[in-house]
């Protein structure tokens, strides 16, 4: 069946060179000697290392775990022994290091034991719990973490769930490609999508230069339960932006700042759902992704590759990069951005590796002044106004820049594609905003340091007026106790005395009542010149002391 | 005529009650001013300025005790936003109280530190860890970079190091062209 397409602002249409690496099926790319896996591949918090150095890992063993809400795992992608876990290089466009596990695989890809999720009867709560250990992220480029879109309604779900099969920049065919061989399997992902967010209506968009993905994408649908629609969508860069395609397939605009389950839709990639359907279907964790290999190399086509792999692994496989490349794109040639070199590994957001040469991407020409002709304007898909953001960034007005919207840009480049005088636009917005992100940053981090300063201070007054008022109440103490414990004391020494006494007179040698009366006479005897003895020596001593004194 | 007059008694009266019963419902506790001038100050409480904090510091500019440039940390963006908010001419750093630095942590050498606790009592939010005979440690999330625990180390064991870039903190560049001589 038609649905109704409507329509979105702006959009340009470059030239699609898709047909280059469309031409041969997905191929399967073998297992490297050695993996590197970044511990950052998705948006959101790093996952918190589960292994060492030295451990020998299955395929699909849990590597990293989610932290915090906004997170994904990251799972071995074949078997094998972790050599370190270090800073490597990671294609990023800052072109800096980070923290990655480097695996020696061992060619042996066993796996770790796996099993069926049984998730038409399990509990939300731990259906949840379940996809976040299975590292999804959208699979589309952006790696957003997959669980944190699909936790079950407890409510009365969606009204739309948009299926993304759009794939509206140029060059990239993973999408393309995975629709037209696996569309069975992403039907059944839908299907999975569509019980856990209950979603009254489903609407698979494809933009209309992969008739073919269509084709296969309504077979399948035509064969499952749910009523599934295929809305065909024109060919119109950037309809494949999740906020556009919802626009396109629904007429629903997403407000400014609010998401797009605040107005009842989801939006997943086609490749995301497949992962979920795995996942949930065998339990196999995420460890492999299509990318498509383009550009400047002498077979391009789309590859199953592991997660982990090197690009250059990669680029060999498509035949080799040819002489006169001067660079590597990951992404598609609107969004991407340069890699820092090409032992970076495959992360869960490369869709596609472009290699670059003068003939293909030839450098801009030197920007010329902004004649404010308006053309970004209508080309914006998001309806800002990119000559005002273009001011106020460049002339580093972040407030202003901040008023007019810039953090709805969604860094597109249709601007810069139609600007007349070439002018990087995006760069200016890119800048512009991680100036803001960095401004707020400070910000906060100065109101922490106020706020644990503030109780600092506090502290210590309090400390100085509860060590004041215990003095203050020793001293007092002490004068009015001093009486009544000196009595005291005398009191304990009277009683210790008289306890004392009592025990001298109570105890006295009882050892001379068997003796014979004889022995007796002659110990009485004894006693009695003792005694006199004793008298003697008494006055003696006296007499002494009266002499002394 | 006397109408006039109690008409104009009774509005008095009325108005007078609703001012008073603001004047104590909205009484604004403490000098906005100085809320204001301290939202703008980095918050490192280092005291380069002369004041122990930076709430004296912004005590201090707001009864023209102190001038504007006297805070390092907050550098020449500090200084204006200043001299917007007060209405003044924006002046260059006054070097009497040092230049601006990289933001930097402190770091404790625990192989070193004797657990004097000596840091603990220097630093003005509480960023520091341990007790007495007991290894200390900065946490370095709150550590604002002050300094002020490195002259009582009596072992002189913490050092600051200035915070590299990584992938967390990386801000896109401002784009810069080459300029290309003509042939």
């Amino acid at each position: 069946m038609l649905s109704k397409i409507f329509k979105f602002n702006g959009g340009v249409h470059p030239p699609e060179n898709k047909l280059e690496s469309t031409g041969r099926p997905i191929q399967k790319l073998g297992i490297p000697d050695q993996l590197v896996l970044p511990l950052r591949q998705h948006i959101g918090n790093l996952p918190k290392l589960r292994v060492q150095a030295g451990d020998h890992v299955l395929k699909g063993q849990l590597l990293a775990e989610a932290e915090g809400t906004i997170s994904a795992a990251v799972h071995a992608p074949t078997s094998g022994t972790i050599v370190s876990i270090e800073e490597q290089l990671i294609p990023h466009p800052s072109g800096l290091p980070d923290v990655s596990i480097t695996l020696k695989t061992d060619g042996q890809d066993q796996w770790l034991p796996h099993q069926a999720i049984d998730w038409q009867q399990l509990a939300p709560a731990d259906l949840a719990k379940s996809l976040r250990e299975s590292g999804i992220v959208g699979l589309g480029g952006a790696a957003f973490p997959t669980q944190v879109k699909l936790r079950p309604a407890s409510g009365p779900g969606l009204k739309y769930l948009i299926v993304n099969g759009a794939e509206c920049e140029p060059y990239i065919t993973c999408d393309d490609l995975l629709m037209r061989e696996r569309a069975d399997e992403i039907v059944k992902g839908i299907e999975i999508a569509q019980h856990l967010l209950k979603a009254e209506n489903c609407i698979v968009g494809i933009e209309d230069n992969k008739p073919e993905a269509e084709r296969a994408m309504r077979e399948a649908c035509a064969k499952s339960s749910l009523k599934i629609t295929v809305a065909v969508v024109p060919t119109l860069y950037p309809s494949g932006d999740a906020r556009r395609l919802t626009a396109l397939v629904t007429g629903i605009e997403v407000p400014s700042g609010k998401r797009s389950t605040d107005v009842g839709v989801q939006v997943f990639n086609v490749a995301t759902l497949l992962s979920v359907y795995r996942y949930l279907t065998f339990g196999e964790t995420t460890t492999s992704r299509i990318v498509t290999v383009t550009g400047n190399v002498r077979n391009p086509g789309n590859y199953e590759v592991l997660l982990g792999t090197p690009v250059e692994f990669l680029l060999e496989a498509a035949g080799g990069a040819l002489s006169d490349t001067n660079g590597l794109i990951m992404g598609g040639p609107m969004m991407g951005f340069q890699l820092p070199a090409a032992k970076v590994p495959v992360i869960k957001a490369t869709n596609c590796i472009i290699a670059s040469a003068p003939r293909l991407f030839p450098e801009p020409p030197p920007a010329m002044p902004c004649i404010r002709c308006a053309r970004c304007a209508d080309a914006c898909p998001v309806s800002l106004q990119p000559q005002e953001l273009y001011w106020f960034s460049r002339a580093k007005n972040l407030e202003k820049a901040r008023d007019y919207q810039l953090f709805d840009c969604i860094e597109c480049g249709c601007c810069s594609y139609v600007c007349p005088s070439d002018i990087p636009l995006v760069q200016y917005y890119r800048f512009a905003k991680s100036e803001i992100i960095a401004q707020d940053k400070a910000k906060e981090a100065a109101n922490l340091a106020r706020e644990r300063n503030e109780f600092r201070l506090s502290r210590i007054e309090r400390e100085k007026q509860e060590r004041a008022a215990k003095h203050a109440q020793k001293a007092a103490g002490a004068k009015a106790d001093a009486a009544p414990a000196d009595d005291a004391k005398k009191a304990a020494i009277q009683a210790a005395m008289a306890r004392a006494q009592a025990q001298k007179t109570e105890v006295t040698p009882q050892n001379t009542e068997n003796l014979s009366p004889k022995v007796q006479a002659e110990i009485a005897e004894a006693d009695a010149r003792r005694a006199e003895a004793e008298g003697a020596s008494a006055v003696d001593a006296a007499n002494q002391e009266q002499q002394e004194g | 005529m006397l109408i006039a007059l109690l008409v104009m008694a009774g509005l008095a009266l009325a108005l007078g009650a609703v001012l008073g019963y603001s004047s104590i419902k909205f009484k604004v506790d403490g000098d906005p001013l100085v809320d204001k001038i301290d939202a703008i100050l980095p918050q490192t409480q280092c005291g380069q300025c002369g004041f122990p904090g930076c709430k004296p510091y912004a005590q201090a500019i707001a009864s023209g005790e102190a001038d504007i440039n006297q805070c390092p940390p907050g550098g020449e963006p500090g200084v204006k936003a200043l001299a917007d908010l007060l209405g003044v001419e924006p002046k260059p750093l006054n070097a009497e109280h040092g230049t601006p630095k990289p933001k930097s942590v402190a770091v404790i050498d625990e192989n070193t530190c004797i657990g004097c606790t000596l840091c603990i009592q220097a630093c003005p939010v509480d960023a520091i860890l341990g007790a007495a005979k007991h290894m200390h440690t900065v946490i370095a999330s709150e550590c604002t970079g002050c300094e002020l625990c490195v002259a009582p180390c009596p072992v002189d064991c913490i050092s600051m190091q200035p915070i590299g870039e990584h992938v967390d903190n990386w801000k896109w560049r401002y784009p810069v062209f080459e300029i290309k001589q003509a042939a």
